[in-house]
């Protein structure tokens, strides 16, 4: 099934969240995607209890608090979300653009939005030489299907809230080995205390290092070279589970053939479009003469998207300028 | 003005001029250092990760939790491993020498 809506906008961040509300505001209906499970972008996922200072008119703010106040603030031009997803492919079409994501969700709109800042949020995969011939063999860097594990030899990696989940979770039905640089851990208390009790009991088992190596695999086993204190040791499992984090990556944006300088994408400072028409760059990941990776720059360039993304929407309308003060439709919109 | 001693990944030894009033990981990021630093600064990632050199570990402030949880996210990490977005540079840093740590 193809779902249709008039814009898709890539990246469920500050900017792509607020051009909702810019695009609302000029009956322009949205979808959004986003390869994370929570929307906010890099203020959800990297600093949701940081401080922002550089918001107007909010001395101080926490990611997590402006991205529960623009869900709020956007609420009333109901977006639809694609979670837990990234778009691979884009087409084009008579009508505009199917965009296509990795686990097979398509919509068809009239304009794509990128405001994917940095990019996708990937696994972070640790740099061993050679680790990706092992992948999604013995290798794997998130569980989709817990069940192959069942009975099995597992080494788990990390000191963050994945790891330590993951070990108390999978320790039922698996020999785990938890390693990980240091006896402290990152992760929620509770799941630290957990693990810890599970290897008081003999249950799990704790080693303190980092993986250097995969030496080898032998009947379908993996065999791992850790160091722990200036001494290389190895051990050998069925399955090899780094938790180390996300980081960020352009990932196939760079593959549809937009002009890009040194891996963002190029826009014009008065609609923000890309270089193929209907296509437009918002907040981080665009470039132009003069862009600060604000995020205030990226409301700024979404109310300006948004006028030239009318045109293609409604081609034959006139966009009349209005403010939220004073215009009557546009608060009935708003449902104030 | 005070000056820093760089070996880039390559391994490659140069020395920049720097400002007091900046952090290491913006003075490296200013120098055109390939350093991501994705999360710009505020301590919530492990990209701008850097090997002190010995002699001056005592002269840096002592790391704290935040910054020493963050590590959990990098790759080879040492006893003189730092964000460097969490050091802050003064007259006193004048000469320091630092490694920037493997992607």
């Amino acid at each position: 099934m193809i779902e249709k809506t008039d814009v898709v906008i890539i990246g469920a961040g500050p900017v792509g969240l607020f051009a909702v509300f810019e695009l609302g505001l000029l009956n322009i209906e949205c979808h959004l995607v986003d390869n994370l499970d929570k929307v906010g972008g890099q203020c959800a996922e990297l600093y949701p209890e940081k401080p922002i200072y550089d918001i107007p008119s909010r001395p101080v703010v926490t990611g997590q608090e402006l991205t529960d106040e623009l869900i709020k603030q956007i609420n009333p031009f109901k977006p639809k979300f694609h979670l837990n997803q990234q778009v691979e492919k884009i087409a084009k079409t008579e009508y505009g653009w199917i965009v296509e994501t990795n686990i097979g969700t398509k919509v068809e709109a009239k304009c794509i939005v990128i405001a994917a800042g940095a990019g996708s949020f990937v696994p972070r995969k640790p740099p061993i030489e050679n680790i990706e011939n092992f992948e999604n063999k013995n290798v794997f860097y998130a569980i989709r299907d817990k069940s192959i594990f069942k009975n099995k030899k597992l080494l788990i990696a990390g000191g963050g809230d994945s790891a330590l989940d993951w070990t108390n979770e999978l320790s039922k039905d698996s020999n785990v080995t938890l390693i990980h640089r240091r006896k402290e851990f990152r992760a929620a208390p509770d799941s630290v205390s957990k693990m810890q009790e599970l290897e008081t009991k003999g249950k799990i088992k704790f080693l303190k290092g980092q993986i250097k190596k995969i030496l080898k695999i032998q009947d379908s086993k993996i065999m791992l070279e850790y160091e722990n204190d200036d001494k290389r040791l190895n051990i050998e499992v069925d399955y090899f589970l780094p938790f180390f984090g996300l980081k960020m990556e352009l990932g196939p944006i760079a593959e549809w053939g937009l002009n890009l300088h040194e891996n963002l994408i190029k826009v014009d400072t008065e609609k923000f479009e890309t270089s193929t028409p209907s296509i437009f760059a918002i907040g981080d990941i665009n470039w132009y003469p003069g862009k600060l990776k604000l995020i205030l720059s990226g409301f700024h360039e979404s109310a300006l998207m948004a006028q030239e993304v009318f045109k293609y929407c409604f081609p034959d309308k006139k966009n009349i300028f209005r403010y939220t003060t004073s215009s009557k439709e546009l608060q009935k919109k708003l449902g104030v | 003005m005070p000056k820093l001693i760089i070996t880039d990944r390559s391994g490659k030894k140069s020395e920049i001029e720097y400002d007091c009033n900046l952090t290491l990981m913006e003075t490296l990021r200013d120098n055109g250092y390939d350093i991501e630093a994705s999360c710009g600064g505020c301590c919530a990632c492990a990209t701008c990760h850097v090997y002190i050199d010995e002699k001056w570990t005592d002269k840096l402030k002592n790391m704290d939790d935040d910054e020493e949880s963050m590590l959990d996210q990098a790759f080879d990490v040492k006893t003189s491993s730092r964000l460097s977005c969490q050091i802050n540079l003064s007259e006193e840093l004048d000469g320091l020498e630092i490694e920037i740590a493997p992607e």
